[in-house]
């Protein structure tokens, strides 16, 4: 299924004839297991990054059973290169808590939480007096169920969603073992969905135009439309959302300045794509999944500054627990800096690439798993950079 | 309930085990070890080590073995080739943020990042050194622990053992990515913090990160000076363990060896704690009774009860920061090492013409918050410091192993006389509800003229190791002068391990309970479970040593510390009797609150 | 009591008396305090009845609760990618030139701390800075100078 660039508007759709509110109150008479089949069948993934189906992680909490459950909406935006989930809060913030209480619904929880970077604390006022105002409203319709507000105090390994959970906990934000799952054991230890601020517009979202408009969007393993945060050398930074499923030379042709010879797909975590894959690669799951982050470089960037400045925030953001995560980016830094300062030969890049393998498969977290998908990206592809 | 059979292979062997086992449990069941390093089998599961990965079919991700339950038709493989080059990484990493000078390191030999390391045959370093400068900087500000940050592998064993298994929470996991590490509040040094000595963490350091401060160097000089007259004493629980450190296995009863190794070393005196351990109970049981006549009958206000055991050096600093409202429950009896060194240096350095300047007594203790405890300003009654150096289970090993000495070959020998006569009553001090079950036998048989109603005298209830027990003793036929006595139901509690500790005072302290004594010691298991014992300690090893210890009880022809005779001549000759002006002076002292965080 | 501790006692009782509360607490003595003093953490420790090992442990996992003394206002220059592309040193050099401090320190009023940051999620906008709670994108010198320029005007 060949796909072309293609702007859409569902995330920040103003739809004046029907108001979250009222997807709201239309949803709350369906159904549960209903609104259920039409998210699985809409084939929404999660929006953060990991690509869980978003319906069968609320089917899986529904069938849990246990009189305390918790709906969390992720807010912990972090991964260098991604701002949409701020914009996200910042203007449809009603469909954010609209897909909350929608959930809460399904699921059957009476507790939702916001977790929020700390970054975005000068969002918190104006958000809220929305929030009172939305759980007054609940309160009113006799809907059992109310949304708080928890700020994150700068730590990127929270927005793992189970470091998340032990932060809110009043603990340091260090990711657990798994399994169990968090739709099992989450927060309290409490069967939980925990889901992307984008994610949780789109169910909104989903409820209110049905899931086959939603699916006409995008490719088979790629559903829909995403929310894309372009940044870089591009003449027009910024939010668009985009259908799933284009190849990045579209993309770049849409957003490049002309001279852009590499994009980083996914935020520091993801993969660094040269110029010459540009056409054969597609945005998507079949391809190169992303949280939305697309950095792009034009050819006046140095790669090795590039890969740099990754290590280097990972090597500070690591939560530090697991071996190879701790040592393993201290190692690639300190290994990249060694091999430009001609103390390591360029070989050892070798070495370190092994390395990234066994990051991969032996971290505990999806932060130290990843370090190698930039790694390896930008040191297959400009190798010469890194070295000279 | 019970649990579900769950079928795997394990490198294509076919087990079922249990619902809820993990990888690494079912791994051992069929003989297959596989590495770990942050896994310990009195701690919570961390998983964060990653040494113990295995390999699932399937899978895209190793699983750590020690943090990944079982599932159906799960296949794994705990050698594959992803999981040899995964292990030997993760050494690598392990080792290069390690300052591997082995040599010269106190764990050399009893390592367990250095057996990895030898089994993978990790040679040069692929990996940058990361080892910072500051690192190196040892702090050495306890007299009983060192702390050397350059060492640490950060599997946190030292966290979760002070927050789990004592509630003191003195370690914790500071700062993140290439920061993180093991510190303190605001990183201050460990004698300006909650830490207890107890040395816990020691036993679960798997490196040389924590290690008990050692006087070994100073023992040896001390014994080489001709002018000095160096005597040593042994506490209970060092010779159902000492084996261990010397190819013997766990639960073997080394006394009579360790006496001859001690000789061989060159003490002039080897002498016992026990002694002072049956003193101990002289002093303590007639401090009990005392309190009981005094708050029964005089209806004293001013007497504390539950009175409380203070033989346990970690407890009593645990008890000065945390429950500092109820230092006037604690026994005034200082511990039974402090009774000796107090009596060495006065009533024994007499008898035997030595002036107490020119006396050294070395104390072979199981524990690490003996040595802070030696250098306590209370503990100089004898105008000199009454306990010179302490040495652990371990260092003691040390110095056998330094002196070229065949421990198994040994010859058993006899302790030195005097200080060197024990009983039964005391051997069980090194497990936990031993102070209590030989009070009991002393105090009962004072107040009823009969021995203690249980079967050869094993009083069962006060036994084993659950971290909190309770006991009543129904008290009758008294005679006449405890006629006060008469009908009560004595109840005792005993809890081994801070954390037990902290739950059981916070009971007594919200009023929920009615006991008259309480005995409480740092360590889990009691003393057999000290700081200061062989390393790898878990569950299983130390119920051998309680068992060697209750053997050796019943291998005693005395059982009952007031029948000790070298006992009744003490009293006879020197203290008068128990809470005399003199026993005041000498054995008894009063401890004063520190700081709560 | 002092006030610290009467703020962490009043915080403590809005938020609940909860190891799940620690991090609102925390969160508020920095609004407060500028950084968790010795004193105060202490004081949470109490009242929440967990070691203090415990709340410094927590505290040092989170770049935004510091346990150093820290100025009135916090300039938080964002050092992540494209901020560096953008030009986050030029920004970070006039601060420090202008403040007559570097990364890292204090200004001796105690007015300003100059830090950098991991990305603040307005890598279209960059350079970009937060000072306490409050954003500024799409910085240039003259644009970063003024801002704090405004800061200093501000009543202390």
């Amino acid at each position: 299924m060949e796909k072309t660039l293609k702007k859409v508007d569902i995330i920040f759709e103003i739809d004046k004839s029907c108001s979250p509110l009222a997807v709201l109150d239309r949803t709350l008479q369906r159904p549960a297991d209903e609104i259920i089949l039409d998210l699985i069948d809409s084939g929404l993934k999660g929006r953060g990054g990991a690509g869980f189906p978003t319906g069968l992680k609320w089917k899986f909490t529904r069938n849990e059973t246990s009189d305390v459950k918790y709906v969390i909406c992720n807010a912990d935006e972090g991964e260098p290169g991604t701002f949409k989930d701020r914009e996200i809060l910042d203007r449809v913030p009603e469909k954010i808590f609209v897909g909350m209480t929608i959930c809460a619904y399904v699921i059957g929880a009476r507790e939702g939480y916001i977790y929020m970077r700390g970054e975005y604390n000068f969002l918190l006022k104006s958000l809220q007096k929305k929030l009172d105002d939305f759980n007054a409203m609940l309160t009113e319709k006799g809907v059992d169920f109310q949304i708080y507000f928890k700020s994150g105090s700068g730590a990127y390994v929270c927005g793992e969603e189970s470091a998340l959970f032990e932060s809110m906990e009043g603990k340091r934000g260090e990711p657990r073992n798994k399994p169990p799952y968090p739709t099992v054991a989450g927060y309290n230890n409490k069967p939980t969905v925990i889901n992307n601020v984008e994610t949780l517009v789109y169910t909104t979202m989903i409820c209110h135009m049905g899931p086959e408009r939603f699916k006409e969007l995008g490719t088979t393993d790629s559903r829909g439309s995403k929310v894309f945060s372009v940044s870089g050398d591009t003449p027009i930074p910024g939010i668009y959302e985009l259908e799933l499923g284009m190849p990045l030379q579209d993309f770049i042709n849409e957003f490049g300045d002309g001279d852009a010879k590499a994009i980083q797909v996914g935020g520091a975590s993801g993969h660094c794509v040269p110029r010459k894959k540009f056409s054969d690669t597609i945005i998507g799951f079949e391809g190169i999944p992303t949280g939305g982050s697309m950095m792009v470089f034009n050819s006046s960037r140095s790669m090795y500054n590039v890969l740099h400045d990754y290590l280097e925030f990972f090597t500070e953001e690591s939560c530090g627990q697991c071996t190879p995560c701790r040592v393993g980016c201290q190692q690639l830094l300190k290994g990249i800096e060694a091999v430009k300062k001609g103390d390591k030969p360029p070989a050892y890049l070798n070495d370190l690439k092994k390395l990234t393998a066994t990051m991969k498969i032996a971290a505990k977290c999806g932060l130290g798993q990843s370090v190698g998908n930039p790694f390896n990206s930008i040191v297959d592809n400009f190798k010469e950079e890194i070295i000279y | 309930m019970s649990k579900y059979q769950v079928n795997l292979k394990i490198n294509n062997m076919p087990i079922a085990v249990e619902e809820g086992t993990t990888i690494l449990e079912a791994a051992r069941k069929l003989n297959f070890r596989i590495p770990t390093l942050c896994h310990h089998p009195d701690l919570s599961v961390a998983g964060n080590c990653r040494v113990c990965v295995v390999e699932v079919k399937g899978a895209k991700l190793l699983a750590a073995s020690c943090a990944t339950p079982v599932s159906e038709g799960m296949e794994v493989l705990t050698n594959s080739e992803k999981v040899r080059i995964a292990r030997k990484h993760i050494v690598e990493l392990l080792l290069s943020e390690h300052n591997a000078d082995c040599t010269k390191c106190f764990k050399n030999g009893h390592c367990e990042l250095q057996e990895i390391a030898s089994e993978y045959r990790i040679g040069e370093h692929v990996f940058l050194d990361l080892v910072r400068p500051e690192s190196k900087i040892q702090d050495i500000s306890s007299p009983a622990i060192i702390k050397d940050d350059s060492k640490c592998i950060r599997c946190q064993r030292c966290v979760r053992t002070c927050e789990e298994i004592q509630g003191v929470a003195a370690l914790g996991v500071i700062n993140k990515g290439d920061q993180q590490r093991i510190s303190t509040f605001l990183n201050k040094p460990l004698n300006e913090v909650v830490c207890t000595n107890c040395g816990q963490c020691i036993n679960r350091c798997p490196t040389g990160a924590l290690t008990e401060r050692n006087y070994i160097e100073e023992v040896w000089n001390a014994i080489y000076d001709p002018s000095k007259f160096v005597v040593v004493q042994t506490a209970p629980a060092t010779r159902v363990a000492l084996g261990e450190d010397l190819d013997i296995d766990p639960g073997a009863r080394v006394t009579g060896k360790m006496v001859s190794a001690l000789k061989k070393l060159g003490f002039n005196k080897v002498l016992d704690t026990d002694f002072a351990a049956d003193l101990t109970i002289m002093e303590e049981g007639t401090e009990l009774l005392t309190r009981l006549k005094k708050a029964l009958v005089d209806k004293d206000e001013t007497v504390r009860l539950p009175m409380m055991t203070s033989c346990s050096p970690g407890w009593i600093k645990f008890q000065e920061h945390m429950f500092s409202d109820m230092l006037d429950n604690l026994s005034t009896c200082k511990s039974p090492q402090q009774m000796f060194g107090a009596v060495a240096k006065t009533y024994y350095a007499d008898k035997i013409n030595i002036k107490a300047q020119d006396m050294i007594v070395v104390s072979i203790m199981p524990c690490t918050a003996k040595k802070f405890e030696c250098e306590r300003p209370e503990m100089r009654d004898s105008g000199y410091q009454d306990v010179d150096y302490v040495l652990t289970t371990r260092e003691l090993a040390m110095m056998i192993k330094q002196a070229g000495i065949d421990f198994n070959k040994l010859e058993e020998e006899h302790y030195d006389s005097i200080l060197g006569e024990s009983t039964g009553a005391a051997v069980i001090f090194g497990a936990t509800g031993g102070v209590m079950e030989a009070a009991l036998r002393t105090a009962y048989e004072i107040v009823t003229g009969r021995e203690v109603p249980f079967t050869n005298l094993n009083i069962q209830p006060v036994r084993g190791m659950e971290g909190v027990k309770e006991a009543t003793i129904k008290i009758k036929n008294v005679k006449p002068e405890w006629a006060f006595l008469e009908g009560v139901d004595l109840n005792v509690a005993i809890a081994h391990g801070l954390g037990n500790a902290r739950f059981l005072m916070d009971k007594v302290n919200r009023g929920e309970t009615n006991y008259h004594f309480i005995e409480i010691m740092g360590c889990p298991g009691g003393c057999l479970g000290g700081g200061g014992q062989p390393i790898p300690t878990s569950p299983e090893i130390r119920q051998k040593r309680a068992n060697a210890i209750y053997s050796e009880d019943e291998h005693m022809t005395i059982r009952k510390s007031h029948e000790n005779p070298e006992i009744t001549e003490i009293y006879k000759q020197f203290l008068g009797q128990p809470l005399s002006h003199l026993s005041h002076e000498l054995l008894h002292t009063h401890y004063k609150p520190r700081k709560r965080y | 009591m002092s006030t610290t501790q009467l703020m962490v006692k009043d915080l403590v009782k809005r938020n609940g008396r909860t190891r799940n509360s620690l991090m609102p607490v925390l969160q508020g003595i920095v609004q407060e305090e500028n950084f968790l003093s010795e004193e105060a953490m202490l004081s949470v420790a109490e009242e929440l009845d967990i070691s203090v090992a415990e709340v410094y442990s927590t505290a040092s996992f989170y770049t935004f609760l510091d346990t150093v003394p820290r100025g009135k206002n916090i300039i938080r220059v964002c050092k992540t990618i494209t901020c560096h592309m953008k030009g986050k040193d030029e920004i970070i050099n006039a601060l420090s030139n202008a403040l007559k401090i570097k990364v890292g320190e204090t200004t001796s009023d105690k007015q300003f701390t100059l830090l950098t940051a991991n990305c603040l999620g307005w890598c279209h906008k960059g350079p970009v800075m937060l000072i306490n709670d409050d954003i500024y994108p799409d910085l240039t010198v003259e644009k970063a100078l003024d801002i704090i320029g405004a800061y200093s005007q501000k009543p202390k």
